[in-house]
């Protein structure tokens, strides 16, 4: 039997996911590993935005913050149980996408890159000003889920790094699954065809504006779902989150590992969420090779490592 | 009214140096169609460069000559090194590689001349003037008056000499202007070259006033950047108008609403301008081609 290209990618990552903790030697690697999952949470969402629909983000972080402090706030306030208030954050992002997302899509390229720009240093902005609330720039303690006494009370005892990876790597499975879905879906080919031409896409009957804020609402909602996780497993959020430098690593993880591919985009995230932990070896040397990665791979494999990779292997088989 | 004076000065101050910043990006968008998020760490490059040597008991206009040299090396070797072996990328990939290298010289330079934080002395000392009430340091004066000095110099080169001219007809279209035989090669070298210098420049302007590290040049090329959408990119008018505003209107929020929204208030006025001239002040509006 032949696997088509979305069964192989899913099976791949399911594969990733249950056989890595064999090689796991302490608590500190499924913590690392959930991370990156959080991160590829995100980043799935980038390659619908960016992969997908061609539309650039610099101010995706903004909804990681509004997912993140959701996860904070609303329990503290409004008595919303955790769990739930990750599904609230997720609605309040999609409504703030949809809000801001309808003016600032009509601009392209580097003008639409600086318009999403000033909206998540907006948001870093607020969460990092009103202190009264979100508790500034130190951050803000985050109630547990009790998801875990959850497990525990059904007999499945597990640490809570343990806990996490499984969680967040499920919530991925299921993200990278929807999205894959969403790329053979008229939607998704739609948002496929703007990315080619939005002239073409309009003459073939696309309703390009709705078509791009369907993919801007998809992706804030992937980016408020990972800053809930990230809010809820750490227990603590900063303004950091929402900041420039994360909007840049998240569209460079998607872009590093191949925007048009969701399993290049997980892949990009689990590259740039290890490297700095190998590299802090190099200490001193950490940025100059993050810059040098990112200045060659986009050079040498401008589509990114995992479409070039699969390049490769086809033109060999033939 | 002399608080409103002293904001001013001090915006028009600020806004020098982001028109400054602006104008870099607007140099190497018209060459190359690439918006150089390292920008900003040439600016940084100029100062820390020029403390570096300063340190080392050179005289200071000699320690600035260097470090707009060298400088303008490092944007002339960013240019043959990393951006035109990209051409014709995407550009979020153009994003990436021009931030990848703005990593890459943070680096480098947290490497060579360390972490530390430091200050060239003024040109001229000290000593404010008092303005109609208004406190102004001399070295603001330097800063504006250099902007101008540039933009003047940048105007007379652009319009007035055929190096410049080609300049121009590379931007408005490069296969037309390589028919008629400009090297646009050439063309992008100096561009690089030139902005470099530019961003060097007012580094070695600043540093008396902002304080240096090898961390300053991500907020300048963020700044620098919405100032030349703010304008229109592509624009040098636009570059000087939109650094100018972005710099009167941070100036003016510090001083009557909270400081710490300063910058909050200039992304939210550029959302706002971009509602309206979605290309800019000053940004023309070509049709997209099928």
């Amino acid at each position: 039997m032949r696997l088509s290209s979305k069964q192989s990618t899913l099976l791949v990552l399911a594969a990733l996911m249950i056989i890595s903790p064999f090689f796991f030697p302490s608590n500190y690697y499924y913590r690392v590993g959930s991370l990156v999952f959080v991160n590829a949470i995100a980043v799935v969402g980038i390659v619908i935005l960016t992969g997908y629909a061609g539309q650039i983000s610099l101010g995706h972080a903004g909804f990681v913050g509004i997912g993140g402090y959701a996860c904070a706030l609303l329990p503290v306030h409004l008595g919303v149980p955790p769990a739930l208030a990750v599904v609230l954050g997720a609605v309040l992002s999609g409504a703030v996408a949809y809000g801001v997302g309808r003016p600032i899509l009509r601009l392209k390229g580097y003008y639409l890159a600086v318009a999403s720009l000033g909206f998540g240093v907006l948001v870093a902005m607020v969460l990092a000003n009103e202190g009264w609330l979100t508790g500034g720039p130190d951050g803000i303690k985050v109630p547990d889920p009790g998801l875990r006494a959850l497990l525990e009370s059904l007999g499945i005892t597990l640490t809570n790094p343990q806990f996490w990876y499984a969680f967040c790597g499920l919530v991925l499975f299921v993200g990278a699954w929807l999205a894959l879905n969403l790329h053979d879906s008229p939607t998704g080919r739609a948002l496929r065809a703007l990315h080619g031409s939005e002239v073409a896409a309009r003459t073939a009957g696309v309703d390009v504006a709705k078509a791009k804020l369907n993919a801007f609402v998809i992706s804030a909602v992937y980016a408020s779902v990972a800053g809930s996780l990230l809010a809820l497993q750490n227990r603590l959020i900063t303004p950091d989150v929402a900041g420039f430098m994360h909007s840049i690593e998240l569209v460079t993880m998607a872009v590093l590992g191949g925007a048009g591919s969701v399993l290049g985009g997980i892949f990009g995230a689990a590259l740039l969420t290890l490297l700095p932990q190998v590299l802090t070896v190099l200490q001193d040397y950490e940025h100059v090779v993050l810059g040098l990665v990112m200045m060659l791979v986009m050079i040498f494999l401008p589509a990114g490592l995992i479409p070039s990779a699969r390049r490769l292997l086809r033109g060999r088989g033939e | 009214m002399s608080d409103l004076l002293q904001f001013l000065a001090s915006g028009v101050t600020v806004g020098a140096v982001y028109a400054l910043v602006a104008l870099g990006f607007t140099i190497i968008y018209n060459a190359s169609d690439v918006v150089n998020f390292a920008q900003g760490e040439f600016v940084m490059l100029g100062g820390m460069i020029s403390v570096a040597g300063v340190a080392a008991g050179l005289p200071l206009p000699l320690a600035a000559l260097i470090a707009i040299a060298v400088t303008s090396a490092i944007g002339v070797a960013l240019n043959t090194f990393a951006i035109e072996p990209a051409r014709g990328a995407p550009v979020v990939s153009l994003i990436i590689i021009t931030i990848g290298a703005s990593i890459f010289i943070r680096g480098v330079t947290q490497i060579v001349l360390g972490k530390g934080t430091h200050r060239l002395p003024s040109f001229s000392g000290d000593e404010p003037l008092h303005v109609f009430g208004a406190t102004v340091l001399p070295q603001s004066l330097w800063v504006t008056a250099g902007a101008v000095a540039i933009f003047v110099a940048l105007w007379l080169f652009f319009t007035r000499t055929l190096t410049g001219r080609a300049v121009l007809a590379t931007s408005n279209n490069r296969l037309a202007a390589q028919l008629v035989g400009i090297n646009t090669r050439f063309v992008m070298t100096l561009s690089f070259a030139l902005s470099a210098a530019i961003g060097a420049l007012a580094g070695v302007l600043i540093t008396p006033i902002l304080p240096t590290s090898f961390e300053v040049g991500i907020s300048l090329a963020l700044k620098g950047f919405a100032a030349a959408m703010l304008g229109g990119m592509g624009s040098p008018k636009g570059a000087l108008t939109g650094g100018l505003l972005l710099g009167l209107m941070e100036a003016l929020t510090a001083g009557y609403i909270s400081s710490h929204y300063k910058d909050a208030v200039a992304f939210f006025v550029i959302l706002a301008v971009l509602f309206a001239f979605p290309r800019g002040l000053y940004g023309s509006n070509p049709t997209e081609r099928v």
